[in-house]
């Protein structure tokens, strides 16, 4: 097992190095640069503009742009937005609180809702559960995230009135953040309501950002459940007189839980794509809409520490996700 | 028993309600997240509504709802026969902002406004690295640096300043968001204490509102100032909820979680209009788009031909599809709001036959020129690729084949600067502050060829009266000047001048004395709301 996770964790250097190379490149490539940006309309004088330039350290090789760089990442210093002059690594753990929080009820509402719904479907194969549930899981899959939540806005916020527009919780609650959850802090303010508030404020942006993994795991369930339900050992094990739920829920599914947790894993990754949009509807204050903004700026040292922090999140959910398998299929351990 | 319970369950209630209807709170749906809190290092009109129009005062201020300055932080001032020194004399009593973070000992005086300059025209001055890679975008772009000899302290409550050469918008400068006046008192503790990244995080002036809270991207909080110098306003807390997406606005107004908001879509506003509950006010921005030709680039040299250009374009049609009529077709250079607009001057009309023969008598046939097109939508143009497509239509009327084309924003804003660039671009500009001379001078003075100056037109007679009505300080003489300017400007036609657009505010109706800005600012004092 330490020698699986060694050579796991090993793995992540130079992922690490490839994606600190990518993203500070990637901005980059982009045309015009912060100075210009920022400027808009107004030209800005070309000897300023290079003095400026000058000041930031953009006129160095780029090469030594990117070394130099490296060598703050390894001493964990991610770099100082151009814009609002704050420490990267700050305000990303600031905003990212509300991701993760919007994220994880995201993917408890797609796996409690998926995975049964696959399950059901495949068992039921060719049923008009498993066409509903397989219709929509299209429908789901090809929503168009920003038509979608405007959508649910306008019904439930706007004409039945049943959930609050965009925010985290009221305005009427004010309280400092001491975790960063809404969930936690509102608790731990004391102040009746805020708790009920922070919810309800939550249940949309959950649910939008919910949809295409709901769908991916739902459709994933399903597949790998109807392999596996062809499987002798299934048979083998019907044919011993197990009952159905003990066949489907402790046989079938455990082995056809593999393929879903690979699934699952890479959602996260899907779902920091989706959370931009989702924030942006929402006005959810999390990194989304932050690495928006500042691709929009050419804040070089926000999108690019903003995209090294997101893909070190992803490279150790992966490797959780790794670690699973291990838990769940001994053979994974040997290989 | 049981009707004591009563009693007390309603007093109880009626105390809380008193208390609810005692503090009346302003929730403002703002476009984005301010920049920072120090408006001298932004040039976002976003982070001036947030820091600069909230917290701050300025020696000279904008009179509400005008483009006209008015004493505010200086009671009064004098200006030398030969333009070049401005003695100004201090409000006294001034008092800065009590709050959690900062108690101040003393009121306003000439310190806090020599501090407030001097971080940013002077290299070394302690504060002018105070967050490093700072440039005053504005106080360098405006050249303040060079302009301004020197800042000396009269007396406490007096300061002068020493310029380099006359310069007529002077005042008008002084009370833009870049010129707040700082508390050098505040700016000394947070030396002192090592924190000086905070003067951009947590303000403090001498405005009607004070700062409480931010929570980045979600909430900026400020309750009234107490010891505000014009007296407390109406409302006790301000609220700027940030709402990025212009629909999740309109529901937020609508569902009353906030009562105003500014830059609803065109397609919002008539519905808007329709709501019972709400009024949406409208002005015309002050803005202009406009598209440029390249005046050194045959045959776009010859008057005729750029004349004739613009006979063949329909404004209204593109107001009417790109705006939904939320703009006005521009005849000048300048916005109907601004001091010094000649509204005398005729624009000239569509006419394709006219301009057909226009072109035939210049000896111009089969002309094909090309439309740059902005990839962004902007205050002033906000589907640029669509107006384009437009003008092609109608410049295939008259004979006129045109390709458009485009670059990313960046890109664009950079080859469109070139020269020899090869089409007539299009582009546009919002106001700085309110004086002519930030349109005239800036976009079509000769110094702005190969720069701001699209059109690369340097035209003698329209730069001498721009440049003398800028050396001048009496505005009835620079009035004059720049209403002959404009006259120059559509005789040359260096530009296919195409709109104003309007800008829409839409409140609950519950919200009282708010004043819409030529300038584009949401200011909220002396704003009341109705519980």
């Amino acid at each position: 097992m330490q020698r699986f996770l060694l050579s796991r964790i090993a793995v992540l250097i130079p992922t690490f190095i490839g994606v600190s190379i990518v993203a500070f490149a990637f901005i980059r490539l982009l045309p015009g640069d912060p100075v210009q940006m920022l400027a808009g309309e107004r030209v800005v004088d070309p000897a300023r503009h290079a003095a400026i330039m000058q000041q930031l350290g953009f006129d160095r090789p780029l090469v030594v742009q990117y070394l130099s760089y490296l060598w703050g990442l390894i001493q964990g210093d991610f770099g100082t937005s151009l814009v609002t002059k704050r420490g990267v690594a700050d305000e990303f753990f600031t905003l990212f609180p509300a991701t993760l929080e919007l994220s994880l009820c995201a993917i408890i509402i797609a796996v409690l809702l998926g995975v049964p719904a696959g399950v059901f479907a495949a068992v039921k194969r060719g049923s008009w559960f498993d066409q509903s549930v397989m219709g929509a899981a299209l429908v789901g899959y090809s929503m168009p995230i920003f038509w979608w939540g405007l959508l649910l806005i306008i019904l439930f916020s706007g004409v039945l009135q049943w959930t609050p527009v965009s925010g985290r919780i009221s305005l009427l609650y004010y309280f400092p953040q001491v975790t960063g959850f809404m969930l936690i802090d509102s608790l731990l303010s004391g102040q009746k309501g805020a708790f009920g508030s922070a919810v309800s404020h939550l249940i949309l942006p959950s649910i939008v950002l919910a949809t295409i993994p709901l769908a991916v795991i739902a459709r994933q369930t399903r597949s790998a459940m109807l392999e596996v339900l062809g499987e002798d050992y299934v048979r083998t094990a019907k044919a011993k007189g197990l009952s159905r739920g003990r066949v489907i829920g402790i046989h079938a599914l455990r082995n056809a839980l593999i393929p879903v947790v690979t699934t699952i894993g890479l959602q996260v990754g899907v779902m920091m794509a989706g959370a931009i949009l989702t924030e942006s509807i929402f006005s959810w204050p999390g990194i989304g809409k932050w690495m928006i903004d500042s691709v929009f700026r050419r804040d070089y040292p926000v999108v690019q520490g903003g995209l090294i922090l997101i893909a070190m999140i992803i490279m150790v959910v992966n490797l959780a996700v790794d670690l699973l398998y291990g838990v769940i299929n001994p053979r994974v351990r040997a290989g | 028993m049981n009707s004591l319970t009563r009693l007390f369950a309603a007093t109880a209630l009626t105390l809380a309600l008193g208390s609810a209807a005692s503090a009346k709170t302003l929730v403002y749906c703002s476009e984005a997240s301010p920049e920072g809190f120090d408006p001298a290092l932004y040039t976002a009109g976003t982070t001036f509504d947030a820091a600069s129009r909230t917290v701050y005062n300025r020696l000279v201020e904008f009179k509400h709802g005008s483009t006209e300055t008015e004493p505010g932080l200086a009671e009064s001032w004098e200006i030398s026969d030969d333009g070049k020194e401005y003695t100004f004399k201090l409000r006294p009593d001034v008092k800065f902002q009590t709050t959690d973070f900062f108690t101040p000992t003393r009121t306003l005086n000439a310190d806090d406004v020599i501090y407030s300059f001097e971080r940013q025209l002077k290299s070394d001055n302690p504060w002018n690295q105070y967050v490093p890679g700072t440039s005053w975008e504005y106080a360098s772009g405006m050249g303040f640096p060079d302009l301004i000899t020197s800042i000396e302290k009269v007396d406490d409550m007096t300061v002068k300043f020493v310029l380099a050469r006359p310069e007529a918008p002077f005042l008008a400068d002084l009370a833009m968001d870049f010129a707040s006046i700082m508390s050098k008192e505040y700016a000394d503790k947070l030396k002192a204490d090592g924190q000086e990244a905070m003067l951009n995080q947590q303000p403090l002036g001498t405005g009607p509102f004070q700062f409480v809270a931010y929570q980045p991207d979600a909430v900026i909080r400020y309750k009234a100032n107490p010891d505000y110098y014009k007296g407390k306003q109406p409302i006790d807390d301000l609220i700027f909820a940030i709402t990025t997406d212009a629909s999740v606005r309109v529901q937020k107004l609508k569902a009353n979680e906030c009562q105003i908001f500014p830059y609803p879509n065109a397609a919002d506003v008539e519905s808007l209009k329709s709501d019972s509950n709400l009024e949406v006010m409208e002005q015309e921005g002050l803005n202009v788009a406009y598209m440029a030709y390249n005046t050194t680039q045959a045959p776009f040299d010859k008057v005729e031909v750029r004349k004739a250009l613009n006979m063949a374009i329909n404004k209204q049609a593109i107001i009417d599809a790109v705006f939904q009529g939320a703009a006005v077709p521009a005849k000048n250079p300048i916005p109907p709001t601004m001091w010094s607009y000649n509204n005398e001057i005729k624009d000239d009309p569509y006419d394709p036959e006219k301009s057909k023969q226009m072109l035939k008598d210049a000896g111009v046939t089969d002309l094909s020129m090309k439309i740059w097109a902005m990839p962004v939508s902007r205050p002033y143009m906000l589907n640029a690729r669509r107006a384009a497509e437009l003008m092609q239509a109608d410049l295939a009327k008259v004979g006129v084949k045109a390709e458009i084309v485009s670059y990313e924003w960046g890109e664009y804003l950079e080859k469109s600067k070139a020269k020899d660039r090869d089409g007539a671009a299009m582009l546009g500009w919002t106001g700085d502050n309110g004086d002519p001379d930030n349109f005239l001078d800036t976009l079509l003075g000769c110094d702005a060829v190969g720069g701001n100056n699209r059109a690369q037109w340097c035209d003698k007679e329209f730069d001498d009266l721009v440049k003398k009505a800028k050396a001048t300080d009496d505005q009835a003489e620079r009035t004059k000047l720049y209403e002959q300017a404009q006259v120059v400007f559509k005789e040359k036609a260096p530009w296919l001048t195409i709109d104003h657009s309007k800008v829409f505010m839409p409140m609950q109706k519950s919200v009282k004395g708010f004043v819409q800005d030529p300038l584009g600012y949401h200011r909220f004092d002396d704003v009341d709301i109705e519980q």
